[in-house]
């Protein structure tokens, strides 16, 4: 009697049908001891091995499917109808698991909605895909700057010399307000001076009217609302209205309202160029990039291609008619689709935008939902040897252990649908706070197939997720060793659930260690010197040029009120002096150097309403007429000139003649409070700067008024001289303010799903803590009999969590480090990452993790040992 | 003539399984094989054409002994039905029939001078 070679007898036993299998067995090893017998162990083997192979074909082999189940339905309907009963008998459990799942779904379906709406912006219109800005980028000093703004003159350019690649060029101005009045009613509208392409390209949904309707010379298309607002019920369409006060327009058309989730949402009122573009010729050239320039590309035209093709079309142009060739300026398009999420450009390539916050929100929902998926693993299997009699019992009266996955998965499942209701309800509960904190207004999709589709698929994907590892651990017990009572789970089976543990506390330290860090640069921009005082200062935006006429008899008044300290108008709020001129001349100047100065227009009193604070030199005065043309620098401008002593100084500004520097100011932040200060010169209005527009009558209150009594003495000055204008206030402080929103907005998300990964954190551990009191009841009692005082028993039952905690803590050192260095390099004014802050973090999770366990060892240490040993 | 399909192989094994009677089981059916037409059978090409005849009724089967030499593994034997009895009986017609149907000369050729 010999034994075949065992490999591929075994190989023959797996592949062979079952009918047949014993049979054969028994043709085969009784063909094996005749050639062992006769010729020998090795060709015996050979010829073993030889027929086995042989008989591996289609008429041999077993079906896929050992088993034919006749009773599907009723088996997974016992299947819920066990898992609700368990549900049921395991309340805690049961609540923390929902309750976990449930809070990590809500967030993932958050986070997904307002996902949704980011890419879903500008989508609305029907050619998005071949709608493009045409960008700009310029050198300045070995600078690459990218500019979304382009002179007028580039339109007709585009439209003859490259009509190759485009339908449609449209030159418009950049949406702005406007004051639109008919018969004596007046109303400020958002709106734009447009070519008349605009609107096939904008495909507007004409209510009146027809799209080509804005081709006449002084025509005006007006959104339903804006229509509704100014004439009521009334029929609009060719009636005369005033814009501005300037120029004369006729209603064309009425169009749907623009939807808002689109970059032209709340554009109210389009306006024909013909109306503006003849009186800007003079005074505007290539070297003016003053409006928005918008192509629609021919059907069949790449997109690159064409950005390529028109790279040099101003170029060529500034070349002969201007000197801006000195600033190589390079052109390209910006598509529709990548406007919201990829508008940041650095040094002329795409650097990102608002789909980093996308990724980030992304990233930290996927990981909320994760903890809460470990929560619901954990606690499986940490209760697995409650249920091992029942997985032995099914399986000696002859379940498959793919029926008992099947089994585990729909309890899973049944507790992914429940948590995905609640999360729905959590979700609508949330919503409005979720909107304010994400400046949105998102609502849950009821009505559409494709929301309840993927909340679906999502709690399905989310019970598979959450539901594997349990279902093949607790069937793959062996029945006899369950059903023996041998059974303990061992060390092995504890490691899978610390490593779980150890996945969800580093993912939470983690987190912690980011909302401090990124609260921490918030505070840190917040209390920088700012170099003058916002505290105080209002400002009135001056939306008619009718009040600089009457600017001085305007000061004194206001001064007369005894509730205004000093009164300056200036070009632009002094938190956002964004205006930038070239084109400067000095002694000294490197030839090569492309300079660019912030530009800032202001009346003689600005520096003392505004408390600037002169570094050397003097303010501007009322009695020097010289000051006209003078400026005053700030530090970073007089670095930046490059001359030891800067005052008296004299300046070229391109044709603007001689300009004499006569004091320096100290750097302010007038734009990002992360950002270094760039180099400004300020300047008095003048006939040698015609152009300069006054934008706002800034005013520093007496700080013994009371602000609303002296808003309420400012108001009427004003709508003397701008009847028809309702006085607006800007208070410096709130408007500085401004600058920290989209921090904010990112420090709050941050701080909840922080504090919501903790608390998903802390139940799962919350939990297994209970779980391993109750398992270790009768130890717990033996060792108090025996003397153990309370104290040491706490320990004893906190020590496993804290080292996993600790573990965590240091694993996420390198994790947070990395990503928060990385997120603060995009500030020129910014923290250092600190010790302190994992210090803060640490100690806050600890003490997190304590408090929580503790709960249940204290309460197991406490209880009398007499109860518990009696319990058999 | 689908209803008594037969292959060649097959044929081989029913009219095995005949003279063997009662003592046809795989290692017996492939010796009487190899042994009268002096030719290797691979066990699987003779477990599948038996499965395949057990399959069309031709053959039928019952457990045997498990014997030692066999690991305790018992034998299956098998015997021919009344229907593969009729499928042999058929085969043989048609063979004769073929067989009578053949010209003398085609066989035979015979030279005139």
């Amino acid at each position: 009697m010999h034994q075949p070679p065992g490999i591929f007898l075994r190989f023959f036993r797996w592949f062979c049908r079952p009918d047949l299998r014993t049979y054969i067995e028994g043709d085969l090893v009784e063909l094996y001891n005749e050639h062992r017998e006769k010729k020998g162990k090795r060709i015996a083997d050979w010829r073993f091995a030889f027929d086995v192979l042989l008989l591996l074909r289609p008429s041999m082999i077993k079906s896929f499917r050992g088993l034919q189940p006749v009773n599907n339905p009723a088996m997974i309907k016992s299947y819920f109808t066990i898992g609700w009963r368990n549900l049921l008998r395991n309340k805690g459990y049961s609540i923390i698991n929902i309750g976990g799942l449930a809070i990590g779904m809500a967030v993932a379906i958050l986070i997904g909605l307002w996902v949704y709406d980011e890419i879903s912006y500008d989508k609305n219109f029907n050619n998005y895909t071949r709608i493009a800005r045409v960008m700009q980028n310029q050198t300045f000093d070995g600078q690459v700057e990218t500019w979304g703004s382009q002179a007028m003159q580039l339109g007709p350019e585009l439209r003859s010399s490259y009509s190759n690649y485009f339908d449609h060029v449209v030159i418009a101005t950049f949406p702005g307000d406007h004051k639109l009045t008919f018969n004596n009613k007046t109303i400020t509208m958002n709106g734009s001076f447009a070519e008349p392409a605009i609107a096939d390209m904008l495909t507007l949904d004409m209510v009146e009217g027809t799209r080509k309707s804005l081709n006449g010379i002084n025509g005006a298309l007006l959104s339903r609302s804006a229509a509704h607002a100014l004439f009521g019920n009334d029929d609009p369409i060719n009636k005369m209205i005033r814009v501005d006060h300037d120029f004369d327009a006729t209603v064309t058309g009425i169009y749907e309202d623009l939807p808002g989730n689109c970059s032209f949402a709340g554009c109210n009122v389009m306006l024909s160029w013909q109306i503006i573009g003849p009186g800007l010729e003079q005074r505007t050239g290539w070297g003016n990039s003053w409006f928005q320039c918008l192509v629609q590309l021919r059907e069949n035209v790449n997109l690159s291609v064409a950005s390529e093709g028109i790279r040099d079309a101003k170029m060529k142009r500034v070349l002969v008619e201007d000197d801006d060739a000195r600033f190589k300026p390079a052109l390209f398009l910006h598509p529709m689709n990548r406007w919201r999420l990829y508008s940041e450009f650095e040094n002329g390539v795409y650097a990102g935008g608002k789909i980093q916050y996308i990724r980030m929100l992304v990233l930290i929902g996927a990981f909320v939902l994760l903890l809460a998926c470990i929560n619901f693993m954990n606690l499986s299997t940490a209760r697995s040897e409650q249920r091992a009699k029942e997985v032995g019992i099914r399986k000696s009266i002859g379940s498959q252990r793919i029926q008992l996955v099947s089994q585990f998965f729909s309890e899973s499942l049944l507790v992914a649908l429940l948590a995905s209701i609640f999360s729905l309800m959590i979700v609508q509960l949330a919503l409005p706070w979720f909107n304010e904190v994400s400046g949105k207004s998102l609502s849950i999709l009821w009505s559409s197939s494709w929301f309840w589709f993927s909340c679906v698929g999502f709690a399905a994907v989310t019970g598979l997720i959450s539901g594997t590892y349990p279902a093949l651990f607790l069937s793959s017990f062996q029945p006899v060793k369950v059903l023996k009572g041998t059974f303990k789970a061992g060390r092995n089976a504890f490691l899978p659930r610390k490593v779980l543990v150890v996945v969800q506390f580093t993912v939470s330290v983690t987190l912690i260690v980011c909302t401090v860090i990124i609260l921490k640069q918030i505070k840190f921009a917040q209390n920088r010197p700012i170099g003058y005082s916002i505290n105080g200062v209002v400002s009135v935006p001056i939306r008619d040029a009718v009040v600089m006429k009457h600017y001085d008899v305007l000061r004194d008044e206001l001064l007369k009120t005894g509730m205004v300290e000093e009164v300056a108008a200036s070009e632009s709020a002094i938190t956002a002096t964004f205006t930038t001129n070239s084109g400067f001349n000095w002694h000294g100047k490197d030839p090569n150097r492309t300079e660019e100065f912030v530009t800032t227009g202001v009346t003689h009193e600005f520096g003392k309403t505004i408390g600037w604070k002169m570094k050397a030199g003097r303010d501007f005065s009322r009695d020097i007429a010289s000051d006209s043309s003078a400026f005053i620098i700030n530090e970073a401008a007089a670095k930046y000139l490059g001359i030891n002593d800067v005052l008296g100084e004299t300046m070229i500004w391109g044709t603007n003649g001689e300009w004499k520097i006569i004091g320096v100011v100290e750097d302010m932040v007038t734009q990002s409070p992360y950002n270094s200060v760039e180099p400004m010169i300020f300047f008095l209005e003048s006939n040698r700067i015609a152009w300069i527009q006054f934008n706002r009558v800034n005013m520093k209150l007496n700080p013994d008024a009371n602000a609303a009594e002296a808003l309420a003495k400012i108001a009427p000055i004003f709508k003397k001289y701008d009847p028809e204008t309702a006085v607006e206030y800007m208070f410096a402080d709130q408007e500085f303010g401004m600058k920290f929103d989209e921090e904010r907005r990112i420090g709050n998300l941050a701080m909840v799903s922080t504090v919501l990964a903790i608390f998903i954190s802390c139940l799962g551990l919350f939990g297994l803590a209970s779980f391993v009191a109750s398992q270790r009841t009768k130890e717990i009692g033996i060792r108090k009999i025996l003397g153990a005082s309370i104290p040491q028993l706490w320990q004893l039952l906190s020590k496993d969590f804290v080292v996993l905690v600790i573990i965590s803590c240091v694993i996420s050192v390198p994790f947070s480090f990395y990503f928060m260095r990385d997120w603060l390099t995009q500030y020129d004014y910014r923290i250092d990452i600190s010790w302190q802050v994992y210090a803060v973090a640490w100690l806050g999770c600890m003490m997190v993790t304590l408090l929580t366990i503790s709960f249940q060892s204290l309460r197991t240490a406490l209880q009398n040992p007499v109860g518990a040993l009696r319990s058999e | 003539m689908k209803k008594y399909q037969l292959g060649g192989f097959e044929e081989v094994v029913m009219l095995t399984v005949g003279i063997l009677y009662n003592d046809a089981y795989g290692v017996s059916v492939k010796k009487e094989i190899e042994q009268r037409l002096t030719r290797k059978v691979s066990v699987g090409a003779l477990q599948s054409a038996l499965k395949r005849l057990e399959d069309k009724g031709y053959l039928k089967s019952h457990e045997g002994e498990a014997t030692q030499e066999r690991a305790g593994r018992p034998k299956r034997y098998f015997v021919i039905t009344a229907l593969g009895k009729r499928s042999l009986e058929h085969t043989r017609n048609t063979r004769e029939n073929l067989w009578k149907a053949i010209p003398e000369i085609a066989l035979n050729p015979r030279f005139t001078d």
